[in-house]
């Protein structure tokens, strides 16, 4: 056993975790944050993404020891003050979703891809979501969801004029 | 899904590190960012007794220029290699490569030692190390000893590192103003590895023609390789597309493909032809050619 | 059944945003594997390495030892338990049907089959002690091959000689072989259409316990249809009544068929938990899906379509061998044979067809229905013979379309192949399509492509296919095994507000929203007053569940005939309260009023009300408000349309790229455009993607070659494009919502079109055919003037 500490959604968390637990099973075990999905086991799907420290990770793909003193983001810490993610509203409102299973996955590397890029093409988002994958939608609503959610992001970021 | 049982250290100095693969010896692994390791391990492939995790190790990662190389710590991302400017101006295609390894979660954990360590003979990093002609920095409880690229890979999954030492910085002499380099390769349609990736650094003299060249081609044969043959063809020659294609014809006569799913061995050939010629045009665009 | 009616388009027709999504971009779903009980223990199942093997024996004294683990079970010690083998639920004559143990006994007949389980305290440890479990196997000569199955010296099954599961066959042979003994024309192709890994995102997933006090067990499973789960798995497998026996389908992570079927695991999950007193759970790992999940198509066909000199289809002939792997998975039988067989006429008046099936076993992964289900194999064979005709005539691919099109005044249309179409008007679609590509202005694009090396495509597919499967009398008579009508119950509480109990079952469809627009449009009310329930037998009365686009149809129409009979009983309270005869009252926008004094009114709630007060209602009317329907349509309904794919093949490497996908469908009615466009586009990813990139593969010994998201090529988003949709509305006329089905129309229709725009785009190098996948290989070698390797 090794304990770690880790920061999850601003909580911080001290657990004994076996050195082969994976972070997403510590996620979604040990922490019930089962918003973090797992649908595959050769680190393709994404659907296991989460934030480490800012970043787009497979949680399938990091031990949970790694994870030590980190700062972790799951699904179920992005919206603020009961207000949605732009991302979660644009998925929502471009349905950008059918079975859902692959979404939460979906936003996080989104949050990701807006975060290093705030104005991306269509190729962009599209090159960006590439270790993501989606059987219900054919990309298509997700990719405007994206776009969808970008342009709300720089609208809210820009300062509003004052007379 | 879930790994076999292993130990766990995360040593926050190299001496450390050294010491429990000393004690551990075949039965320790290094962990750098996993990305080669754990999905290996998550199938059961890969069963290691002994993790040793080079993440609090000060000084692993970070891309520095000095003294006419680039300095690039073991533990850099391949998004920290992809968003460097260093990188991006001073050595393109491993830009070229690092911005086309996996895919955005792939690269903000993989590490280019952990990439070099590992050897995959369809990763892209180890191509592109052949090509810069690159240092692997290399300290074990011996010393510390400098292995350039062509004696490290030996082999499938092969380095020349020995399971006592850890690599902790690459070392990639500069190019000068007359130099161009690129790398382009074509992805597997479900990993994204490299069906075939081809490497090229070209240094043109003040007439334009090739002062010397340097081309590496990976993911059709046992490991990435040096091609010496186009090297030569390219060598004192206007890099032409007539020259260029000779020479890639050379590149896709060094390569050791396997008919499997994604095609014949003829059509493999092909792709290191198309893909030498693509990554040679664009670095003698970059050499200013 | 009257003629259609379209309700008042206020929230019919209307893109309402989805009321689930909330939980699930919020990571509020809840899944199979995320459902968690007191005391819950994990599965690992052993698998058998081999193709086809020999057990010997199994010593799982190892295994056991291992501190953690619970239980390790074995094929024969289920079987002296008394749990069956696996049923098949579609039966055809003289067809063989093997027992298929849930675990093993004897034999291992595909590599991944279930061997035998071990369960312990943690995934983890039951994964460690599954790896001790020893098995003492004699490997056979294992078949693989589809196409020379019948003939191979190993036989599978005793049962089976030449490994055939059945010969069936449908049409009148003699007008068949009349027309082509004096047909000018005569086209013959061979195609392979290639196996598909279903592949929903969230791997199969089982989650049983036992409550000893209520002797009750309830299982938690990742199904498209939990009664039917409840049925099986009740009556014909562990022996289990149903009021004592619960099925729980949750939210569930995509199906695409794969999650209709019975599978080992979960019968294996419920009776250990049973058997152990406590909880099991196993989720499938992804490598575990592609060797055991139920896969889609693998036919080899020989087809023959004989033509007039004016490009009129004569006749059409053809012979398959269709691959259903190891063993009969529950509906294997139906799809390459009512399924498949029946929608060979396409949208095309053929005098005569005949079509002969043989299936097959082989050591590979069962193969069942999967995203279409034998339409698309349907569709592409005929749909490419169409464009092998036109080439063949010298005609354009969409004048030979159109000029065997079944005109629109021809409805319903009786094919040679059973069916008789509902409804249909093909050239608006066709015409809409090739507006909105601007097909002249493609075809010069081509030419100018050509003249400067560059291989642009255009491909065609003007499909039809074939939804809401039934009347439940016409299938049984056919071999189904069960009904295929659907139910729903609706409740309407005292305060107006509305649940409604589906048989179907919505794993990404969007019912929680589409059916809530029904029941808010028919009734007037909020749809947040409306609330949807499905996918639990502890809730809801019964259904058969979702598949074969049936839902809308189906399931919606079961929910509308249950809102007419609630309307007519609050009518009568409504005339009652408003002292006014029953004949005279009006219902609009939520409100009853008596006809031409519109203020002598009363809230649907008033009413709702007033039949739980009980009162003051008319003498003799039951208290409450609640229906029940169980709707079996008259017919399947057919929806139709036109795709058209654009390609462009690059020289040097074979590589396609999407250059832009025109769709335009007709599915009848549509509830809800913004989710009919959404299963479209996903559709095409899935039929883009068989075209060009996916297939499983197995070694002549029955090894998988590319069971891995390594190797098999699911598309990225990088891959594809964006979809430019249209629409078309000739409702159905066998049901009152007039819809049709839109779950597959996609899947089904985009792979010819793929397939004919790249060999469109191979033209000018004298390649007529190349089977899926396309890959850049194969195009290459086309390109370079070899076949060699085709």
């Amino acid at each position: 056993m090794a304990q770690i500490t880790v920061t999850v959604n601003g909580t911080t968390e001290h657990h004994d975790v076996e050195p082969r637990t994976l972070l997403v099973h510590f996620l979604r075990e040990r922490l019930s944050l089962t918003g973090t999905h797992v649908g595959c086991d050769t680190s393709q799907c994404g659907a296991c993404t989460v934030l480490l420290d800012g970043a787009s990770v497979k949680s399938c793909t990091v031990l949970a020891v790694q994870a030590d003193g980190a700062s972790i983001t799951t699904i179920e810490g992005i919206a603020k003050d009961g207000q949605y993610h732009p991302l979660q509203t644009a998925f929502w409102e471009q349905h950008g979703l059918q079975c859902g299973f692959c979404t939460p996955g979906m936003i996080m590397s989104s949050i990701d891809l807006l975060r290093r890029n705030p104005s991306p093409s269509e190729a962009e988002i599209r090159a960006g979501l590439e270790g993501n994958i989606c059987r219900c939608t054919g990309y298509h609503n997700i990719v405007n969801a994206v776009a969808a959610a970008a342009e709300q992001m720089r609208a809210a970021a820009t300062p509003a004029h004052v007379n | 899904m879930y790994p076999a049982s292993f130990s766990y250290s995360s040593p926050t100095s190299l001496d450390d590190a050294l010491a429990l693969l000393a004690e551990h010896g075949e039965d320790a692994k290094l962990l750098a960012g996993g990305h080669s390791l754990l999905p290996l391990m998550k199938l059961r492939f890969a069963q290691p007794r002994y993790l040793v995790d080079l993440r609090r190790i000060a000084n692993l990662s970070g891309i520095e220029r000095s003294a006419g190389e680039l300095k690039i710590g073991a533990m850099s991302t391949y998004a920290a290699l992809a968003a460097s400017d260093l990188v991006r101006t001073l050595v393109p295609m491993l830009a070229d490569a690092a911005a086309q390894i996996g895919d955005p979660q792939v690269r903000n954990r993989g590490t280019i030692g952990g990439s070099l360590a590992h050897a995959d003979p369809a990763a892209d990093l180890p191509t592109v190390m052949l090509a810069a002609d690159a240092q692997m920095a290399v300290v074990g409880r011996r010393g510390t000893r400098v292995i350039p690229a062509q004696a490290f890979f030996v082999g499938m999954l092969t380095t020349s590192l020995a399971p006592d030492e850890v690599l902790t910085e690459i070392r990639i002499p500069l190019a000068d103003a007359r130099e161009g380099s690129a790398y382009d390769k074509c992805r597997h349609p479900a990993s994204r590895f490299a069906l075939v990736g081809v490497a090229a650094s070209i240094r043109l003299a003040a007439d334009g023609t090739v002062l010397h060249a340097r081309i590496a081609v990976g993911g059709m044969g046992p490991m990435a390789v040096r091609v010496a043959g186009a090297e030569a063809a390219l060598k004192g020659h206007a890099p032409t597309a007539e020259v260029r294609h000779a020479a890639a014809a050379l590149v896709a006569a060094a390569v050791d493909p396997q008919e499997d799913l994604q095609g014949t061995v003829a059509y493999k050939r092909n792709l290191a032809q198309v893909y030498a010629e693509r990554a040679l045009a664009s670095a003698v665009h970059r050499a200013g050619g | 059944m009257t003629a259609p009616t379209t309700p008042a388009p206020s929230l019919f027709g209307a893109s309402i945003k989805r009321r689930e999504d909330p939980r699930f971009i919020t990571g509020k779903g809840r899944f199979t594997d995320d459902v968690v009980m007191p005391g819950m223990t994990h599965a690992a199942f052993v698998r058998s390495p081999h193709a086809f093997a020999i057990i010997r024996s199994i010593d799982t004294s190892r295994a056991s030892a291992l501190p953690g683990v619970r239980a390790v079970f074995t094929g024969e010690q289920l079987a002296a338990a008394g749990v069956n083998g696996l049923p098949a639920g579609w039966l055809l004559p003289d067809i063989k049907v093997p027992y298929r143990p849930v675990l093993s006994v004897g034999h291992a007949r595909h590599v991944g089959e279930a061997v035998a389980v071990v369960i312990a305290d943690s995934a983890a440890v039951a994964r460690d002690a599954a790896e001790l479990v020893d098995v003492d196997y004699e490997p056979l000569v294992a078949v693989a091959d589809t196409a020379t199955a019948l003939s191979h010296p190993t036989q599978i099954h005793d049962i089976a000689p030449d490994n055939r599961c059945f010969h069936w066959s449908i049409g009148d042979a003699a007008p068949v072989d009349a027309a082509f003994a004096s047909a000018p024309h005569v086209v013959r192709q061979r195609f392979v259409n290639n196996r598909l890994a279903a592949m929903a995102m969230e791997p199969r997933a089982s989650l049983a316990s036992y409550d000893v006090a209520g002797d009750e067990l309830t299982l938690y499973v990742t199904s498209q249809n939990p009664h039917v789960h409840r049925l099986i798995m009740g009556a014909f497998v562990l022996g289990l009544a149903e009021h004592r026996f619960r099925v729980i389908a949750p939210d569930v992570g995509g199906g695409f068929g794969s999650k209709i079927f019975i599978y080992p695991e979960e019968v294996v999950v419920a009776w250990a938990a049973k058997k152990i007193g406590r909880p099991v759970k196993w989720t499938a790992t992804r490598s575990e899906s592609f060797l055991t999940d139920a896969q889609g198509r693998d036919h080899v066909s020989e087809a023959e379509m004989a033509l007039s000199n004016d490009g009129k289809v004569l006749a059409l002939r053809v012979k398959t061998i269709a691959n259903v792997g190891s063993g009969l998975s529950l509906f294997a039988p139906a799809v390459p044979t009512y399924l498949y067989a029946t929608l060979l006429s396409g949208a095309y008046a053929i005098p005569a067809i005949h079509c002969e099936v043989d299936a097959v076993f082989t050591n590979t992964t069962p193969v069942d229905a999967y995203r279409g289900a034998g339409r698309p194999e349907a569709c592409y064979l005929i749909e490419r013979m169409m464009d092998l005709s036109a080439k063949h005539l010298g005609m354009s691919p969409v004048d030979i379309r159109r000029l065997n099109f079944i005109p629109a005044h021809a409805f319903p249309y009786q094919t040679p192949v059973a069916l008789c179409y509902d409804s249909g008007n093909y050239e608006p679609a066709l015409d809409m399509a090739l507006t909105k590509a601007d097909y002249a202005s493609l075809l010069q694009r081509q030419a100018e492509g050509r003249a400067n090396g560059r291989y642009i495509g255009i491909g065609f597919s003007t499909y039809i296919e074939a939804c809401s499967i039934a009347p439940s009398q016409v299938v049984g008579a056919l071999g189904s095994q069960a009904g295929l009508y659907e139910s729903a119950h609706v409740r309407v509480h005292p305060t107006g507000s509305v649940t409604v109990y589906t048989g179907s079952h919505s794993h990404g469809q969007g019912h929680e929203t589409t059916f809530a627009q029904i029941v808010a449009d028919q009734l007037g009310i909020p749809m947040d007053a409306v609330d949807i329930v499905h996918g639990d037998t502890g809730k809801v009365q019964f259904g058969m569940g979702t598949y074969g686009s049936r839902s809308g149809a189906l399931g919606g129409t079961s929910i509308y005939m249950s809102l007419q009979k609630i309307k007519d009983k609050a009518k009568k309270i409504a005339a009652h309260l408003l002292e006014a005869a029953e004949a005279d009252i009006e219902f609009e926008g939520g409100k009853f009023y008596v006809r031409g004094a519109p203020d002598r009114a009363k809230q649907f709630a008033d009413v709702t009300l007033a039949a739980y007060l009980g009162h003051n209602l008319p003498s003799g009317l039951e208290p409450g408000l609640e229906a029940t329907s169980f709707f079996d349509p008259s017919n399947f309904t057919f929806p139709f349309g036109t795709h058209i794919a654009v390609v462009e093949i690059e020289r040097s490497t074979g590589h396609v790229t999407l250059l832009n996908y025109i769709a335009v469908d007709d599915v009848g009615n549509v509830i809800n455009p913004m989710i009919v466009d959404g299963m479209v586009h996903g559709g095409i990813a899935q039929g883009v993607a068989q075209a060009l990139w996916e297939s499983v593969h197995f070694a002549p010994d029955g090894q998988p070659l590319n069971a891995s998201l390594m190797e098999y090529a699911v598309p990225r988003a990088d891959q594809l494009i964006k979809y430019n949709t249209g629409r078309t509305v000739t409702p159905s006329p066998v049901n009152p919502l007039g819809v049709k089905g839109a779950g597959e129309t996609g899947t089904i229709a985009s792979t010819p079109a793929i397939a004919n725009a790249v060999m469109d785009a191979l033209s000018p190098f004298g390649v007529s055919h190349i089977d899926m996948p396309l890959t850049p290989s194969k195009l290459w070698t086309a390109m370079n003037g070899s076949t060699g390797g085709l």
